[in-house]
């Protein structure tokens, strides 16, 4: 056995230790410009942060703290809350459920969720703000999380169910919510719901109907039919060229005039069918732009193993069109849940109109909108950057072999 | 003329008469007379730009002819496009891109025409993708993604893909020129394999050694037309025209 000396192939990669010093030298003092840069945004940050800290302290939070409830159901009766927290219970149990049964980003969903619940159930204001019963229903949903994920187990947990389970669960949020006329769940009309979970079910059911319809026109822009591509071009251009406050008027007060007397459609609903119609259409511009990117070959290959147009598209096309723009649909997505506070400008009670109205309500708080829009703005950040994380996490899940 | 179907012996499975081809105002196929029997191979060579991939993927109207007639199998290449199924069903293609399908595994490549065209049960078409892939060579690599395999082994895979279908013709177009030059060699045994095993072969190549190992007839193409066709042997030691002898010089030099 020779002895070569090993060392010629077992080098080791230089180490290197970085001290602070160091890491300042070499990140933020680098260049002279970079150092301008640095000292510019140190500066700044002196002259703001103080000042906003303080503000947060001295800030009136009466408005929010006095009734938060009106934030998350706005004028739903009282007595009647309990539907509101079934309908969250049923969700809750569903995500544990989706969570065992996907996995990957619905488990970063849950858990924030979860996390949220927490939060609101520990918060370290008076129980006159926030009751012992809110705070036990958000322990109680942990709860149902956890006993979804455990459920998953079951033959329960199988993808086909989930799905379905989840379209079900919706209408009957829905019916829940809005009860029967004569019956012990009585009628509540569409008028008295709001705050954030009528933003939020406007938004579930705009993204959930505006992605297949936006597929179907991004298709039907592509399409050899000179109608079909003819009318899909004309829905897409007409509705982008127009901003949605002004789809929401027409909806708002324009449709009810064209339809006969005795047919009314739901305020919300015609909302609702806006903001779907309006998100359509970016949405098939989105997918559009996937299916540019699919190299001719696959359409090649697709065909040359027999497959016909409808399963070459369903199978090979879409597929990879849609992964690809995920960040874009993603970005869509969470514009439309923004979107719906617009729903304020047609008298719809949507969160931020209930947060106006508390303010309106009460001649001390006159002063205190700021406190208000501010508490709103975070709520929706909490939403939208939990969103944009599970659209990372999808991405990085369905990315395998790609790289 | 019979409908081919169950053919055998030295029945001609391909025909082209007078197949003539435009791209815009640049005529491509000058009028292109061919016909392959059962079980041959032929490879096709020519210079860039001679026609020689399109004339193929007429074969199986990727590429739509404009005059002339293809019949395949005794099924006529017309615009009906239940012809154009059927032919499609009977004619597996292969690639120089490979062109296989990024977002499914190995073997999902391979079983999707059986599952989706041929309706076959998941789990037959799941064991006749295994056989194939053990046929070229890479059963290990069922599992894994287009992205996590080297060259030849996608279009190893791509072969598979092709085969699933059961077709009576392969066509091959220059399915090695997009290869590392040491990956080549796996791909032409498996090629050379297939041939071996009877398959009925069109390959557009400028693999030499492989033409003189595997060919029944060699074809030259050039400036849309066919210049010259014979044996290997023909081809190789005696070739009639002057363009056949420039090119074979050109590529053969080294």
């Amino acid at each position: 056995m020779s002895t070569v000396a090993p060392s010629s192939q077992e080098v080791q990669r230089p180490q290197r230790t970085i001290g602070p010093l160091t890491w300042l030298r070499e990140n933020l003092f680098n260049t002279w410009y970079n150092s301008l840069i640095t000292l510019l945004i140190l500066w700044l940050l002196l002259r703001t942060v103080p000042a906003f800290a303080q503000w947060l302290f001295s800030a009136n939070w009466e408005p929010i703290l006095t009734r938060p409830v009106l934030y998350f159901v706005g004028q739903y009766p009282v007595a009647e809350l309990w539907r509101v927290g079934v309908g969250v219970g049923l969700i809750s149990f569903f995500f544990g459920l989706s969570w065992g049964t996907w996995g990957g980003p619905v488990r970063t969903f849950a858990i924030a969720l979860m996390a949220g619940y927490a939060v609101v159930a520990l918060i370290p204001v008076s129980l006159e703000t926030i009751g012992l019963t809110a705070r036990l229903f958000m322990v109680a949903n942990i709860g149902l999380v956890i006993a979804g994920l455990g459920a998953s187990r079951t033959p329960l947990g199988q993808g086909r169910w989930v799905l379905i389970g989840w379209i079900v669960i919706f209408f009957l949020f829905i019916l829940l919510l809005r009860g029967f006329e004569g019956t012990p769940l009585e009628l509540v009309s569409t008028g008295r719901w709001g705050g954030l979970m009528l933003n939020l079910m406007v938004a579930a059911v705009g993204i959930v109907a505006s992605f297949p319809l936006g597929v179907l026109l991004a298709l039907g822009r592509r399409s050899n039919l000179p109608v079909v591509r003819l009318f899909s071009t004309l829905f897409i251009e007409l509705v982008r060229g127009v901003p949605l406050i002004t789809i929401l008027f027409m909806g708002s007060l324009l449709l009810p005039l064209f339809l006969p007397e005795d047919v009314r459609i739901d305020r919300v609903i015609r909302a609702v069918i806006g903001i779907t119609l309006f998100s359509a259409a970016y949405m098939a511009e989105n997918v559009r732009g996937g299916l540019q990117a699919i190299p001719e070959g696959q359409y090649e290959a697709a065909r040359a193993i027999g497959l016909n147009a409808p399963l070459t598209t369903l199978l090979i096309i879409l597929p990879q069109a849609l992964r690809l723009v995920i960040p874009a649909i993603v970005g869509q997505f969470i514009a439309l849940f923004k979107d719906t506070t617009l729903l304020i400008i047609v008298g719809i009670n949507e969160i931020l109109g209930i947060g106006k109205s508390i303010v309106l309500g009460n001649p001390e708080w006159v002063g205190a909108q700021i406190e208000v829009y501010l508490f709103i703005a975070a709520l929706f950040w909490v939403f939208t950057y939990a969103m944009s994380y599970s659209s990372r996490r999808l991405e990085r899940a369905l990315g395998v072999g790609e790289r | 003329m019979s409908t081919g179907n169950g053919s055998t012996g030295n029945e001609q499975i391909i025909i082209c008469r007078e197949v003539h081809k435009w791209f815009g105002d640049f005529h491509v196929l000058k009028g292109i007379d061919l016909t392959v029997d059962v079980g041959e191979v032929v490879v096709i060579f020519g210079p860039s730009g001679s026609g020689k991939s399109t004339f193929i993927r007429t074969l199986n109207r990727l590429e739509e002819h404009q005059k002339g007639d293809i019949i395949i199998d005794g099924i006529e290449l017309s615009h009906d496009i239940r012809n154009i199924e059927a032919i499609r069903r009977e004619v597996g293609m292969v690639f120089q891109q490979f062109n296989l399908f990024p977002h499914l595994t190995a073997i999902q490549n391979v079983t999707l025409g059986p599952i989706w065209v041929r309706r076959w049960p998941k789990k037959k078409a799941e064991e006749a993708a295994m056989q194939l892939l053990e046929r070229v060579g890479i059963p290990e690599q069922a599992q894994k993604y287009p992205a996590q395999l080297s060259g030849g082994q996608q279009q190893r895979v791509a072969i598979a893909r092709a085969l699933a279908m059961q077709p009576k013709i392969m066509l091959f177009d220059e399915p090695t020129s997009a290869l590392d030059p040491e990956m080549i060699k796996e791909v032409l045994d498996v090629m050379q394999e297939l041939a071996d095993s009877g398959m009925t072969m069109l390959v557009v190549s400028h693999e030499m050694g492989f033409a003189r190992a595997a060919a029944d007839r060699l074809i030259f193409f050039d400036e849309g037309v066919i210049v010259e066709k014979g044996t290997p042997e023909q081809i190789f030691n005696q070739p009639q025209q002057d363009r056949t002898k420039l090119f074979l010089s050109q590529i053969l030099q080294h």
